[in-house]
C-alpha cells in the first residue's frame, strides 16, 4: 500500500498497468494522442504487483488496472477517463503535463 | 343455450388459426326451487380434453337425466347435486385457463420463431457464423441468454419505431418544451436501454455482440466493436441541428475530437487484442498434436474482449449524454429523430438489398 501511494504523490500522470492489458494499452494511446508522457509502472512486472493491486483495489478502483492519477489524484480507470475526455474536463487536467513536440 | 364458437389466435404475421371448440363451459342452472321444474346444463366438449371432460359430462349427464328421477327428493340432494355442478365447473373452467395458457405460450415461442427465421433470412451470407454460434440447439445459458436478447431486442425495435413517429408529430406539433422533455428523456434512456440489454448478453457470449448477428446487413457494415461509431453519430446529427449557436458549435467540435481520439485509443486496444490472441494461438510448435495449452491462455485473452465492448457502449452513452447537455430540448429532439430515422433507414435499406432481384446471368 505504501508503495502504491508513494507512487500516486508523484507529480504528473501516473498510470497502473499491466504489460498484457490491451485496456491498459488503449489508454496509453490516448495518452500519447493528447501530447502526455504518463508515468506508467507495470505492476505485473513488479515483484510487490500482488499487494499493490489489493491497494489499488482499496482506493477504490473496481478494477486495479488501468488506474490513472493526475497530481497525485485517482481519475479512475478507463470509464472515468473515458467520461472524462468527452465531457471536456480531461485535457484541463492534464495541461500543466502536456508536451508537444 | 351455449354453443361452441371457433376461437382464432392471431399470429404477427397475420395467420390466423381457428381453434375449434375451445369448448365453452358454462353453468345453466336454472334453479328455482320447484323441484319439478327439469334443468339441463349443457357442455361442449373439446376433443384435446377429451378423457378428463369425458367424465365431467358423463357425471353431469347423469345429474341431468337422474334429475328428473329425483325430483321428489328432499332439498338437500338437489343441493348437493348443484353443489357438485359447481365444483364440476369450476374445474372446467381451471382447465381451459391452463390450456389457453399453453396455447399463448405456443404463440409466443412460434412469434419468436419467425422472428428468427426472418432474421437468418436478412443475414443471408452470414450462414457460416449463424450456424456455429447458432443458439438453436446448443446448450443452456448461452442460449436462454441470446434468446431472451432477441426478444427483447426486436420488441426495443419496435419502441423506437413508436418513439420516432411520435417525435416526428410532435415536432410538427406546437407543445411546450417541458413536455417535449420527456420525450428526450424517454429517447435517450431507450438507448441506455440497449446497452444494459447489450452488457447482459455479452457477458453470456461477446462474440455474438461484436460479430453484430443481432442486426441488419447495412447497419452491420457500420459496426464498430459492436455498435454505431460515435463519431458517425455526430456526423449524422449535426448537420440536422442547425442554427446552433457558437458556443454549441464549440462544444460539438470539441466532442466530435475527443470521440475521435478515444475511438482511435480503443481501436488501437482491439488491434493488440487481436495480435496477441493470434500469436498465442499460433505459438508452441504446430508438429505436436496438442494445442490445448495455447488454446487455454487465449481464453483467458478473450476476456479483455468484453471490457472493450462495454467500454465503446460506455463511448456510445457518454456521446449521447454530452449531446444532451450541450443541445436545446428542441434540438435534442430534432437529434433524436434524425439518428433514430437514420438507424430505420439502413435497416429498410438491408431488408431492400436482400429482396432485390438477382442480376442478369451473361449468355
Amino acid at each position: 500500500m505504501d508503495k502504491v501511494m508513494r507512487l500516486t504523490t508523484e507529480r504528473g500522470v501516473v498510470l497502473f498497468s499491466k504489460s498484457s492489458c490491451c485496456l491498459c494499452y488503449a489508454v496509453k494511446i490516448l495518452f500519447q494522442e493528447l501530447g502526455v508522457t504518463p508515468t506508467i509502472h507495470e505492476i505485473d512486472q513488479d515483484p510487490e504487483g500482488r499487494e499493490m493491486e489489493r491497494a489499488l483495489m482499496r482506493l477504490g478502483c473496481k478494477a486495479p488496472v488501468p488506474a490513472v492519477f493526475i497530481g497525485g489524484k485517482l481519475v479512475g480507470s478507463t470509464n472515468e477517463v473515458m467520461s472524462l475526455h468527452l465531457g471536456g474536463g480531461l485535457i484541463p487536467l492534464l495541461r500543466p503535463y502536456q508536451a508537444f513536440c | 343455450m351455449n354453443s361452441p364458437t371457433p376461437q382464432f389466435v392471431p399470429s404477427r404475421l397475420g395467420i390466423y388459426e381457428p381453434i375449434h371448440q375451445i369448448g365453452i363451459w358454462g353453468e345453466n342452472f336454472k334453479s328455482n326451487g320447484n323441484p319439478n321444474t327439469s334443468t339441463s346444463v349443457i357442455v361442449e366438449v373439446d376433443n384435446k380434453l377429451e378423457n378428463e371432460s369425458e367424465t365431467t359430462s358423463h357425471e353431469m349427464l347423469t345429474a341431468s337425466n337422474t334429475y328428473e328421477q329425483e325430483a321428489s327428493k328432499p332439498i338437500d340432494k338437489i343441493q348437493r347435486r348443484l353443489a357438485q355442478n359447481r365444483e364440476a365447473a369450476r374445474k372446467s373452467r381451471l382447465r381451459k385457463k391452463a390450456y389457453v395458457q399453453q396455447l399463448e405460450n405456443s404463440r409466443l415461442k412460434l412469434i419468436q420463431l419467425e422472428q428468427e427465421l426472418q432474421r437468418a433470412r436478412q443475414q443471408g451470407l452470414y450462414m457460416g457464423g449463424v450456424l456455429e454460434g447458432s443458439h438453436i440447439g446448443f446448450s443452456g445459458t448461452v442460449n436462454s441468454g441470446i434468446a431472451a436478447f432477441e426478444m427483447e431486442y426486436g420488441r426495443w425495435v419496435d419502441v423506437q419505431h413508436r418513439q420516432i413517429c411520435e417525435l416526428r408529430t410532435t415536432l410538427n406539433a406546437h407543445i411546450s418544451d417541458i413536455e417535449l422533455r420527456i420525450l428526450v428523456e424517454s429517447g435517450i434512456g431507450h438507448y441506455f436501454e440497449l446497452f444494459r440489454m447489450k452488457s447482459t448478453v455479452a457477458k453470456a457470449d461477446v462474440f455474438y455482440v461484436i460479430s453484430g448477428v443481432w442486426k441488419t446487413s447495412a447497419e452491420r457494415f457500420f459496426s464498430w466493436i459492436g455498435g454505431f461509431r460515435p463519431s458517425e453519430l455526430l456526423k449524422v446529427l449535426v448537420p440536422q441541428l442547425d442554427p446552433l449557436t457558437e458556443q454549441q458549435i464549440l462544444e460539438v467540435c470539441n466532442l466530435k475530437q475527443s470521440c475521435q481520439q478515444a475511438e482511435d485509443a480503443l481501436s488501437q486496444g482491439m488491434e493488440k487484442l487481436q495480435e496477441t490472441v493470434s500469436s498465442t494461438v499460433a505459438g508452441g510448435p504446430v508438429d505436436e498434436v496438442s494445442y490445448i495449452p495455447q488454446v487455454a491462455t487465449a481464453m483467458e485473452k478473450l476476456e479483455a474482449l468484453v471490457s472493450f465492448v462495454n467500454q465503446a457502449d460506455h463511448l456510445r452513452q457518454e456521446t449521447l449524454q454530452q449531446m444532451s447537455r450541450i443541445l436545446t430540448t428542441r434540438q435534442a429532439a430534432r437529434g433524436l429523430l434524425a439518428l433514430g430515422e437514420y438507424f430505420h433507414r439502413l435497416r429498410a435499406l438491408s431488408t431492400l438489398w436482400a429482396t432485390r432481384p438477382p442480376e442478369p446471368s451473361l449468355p
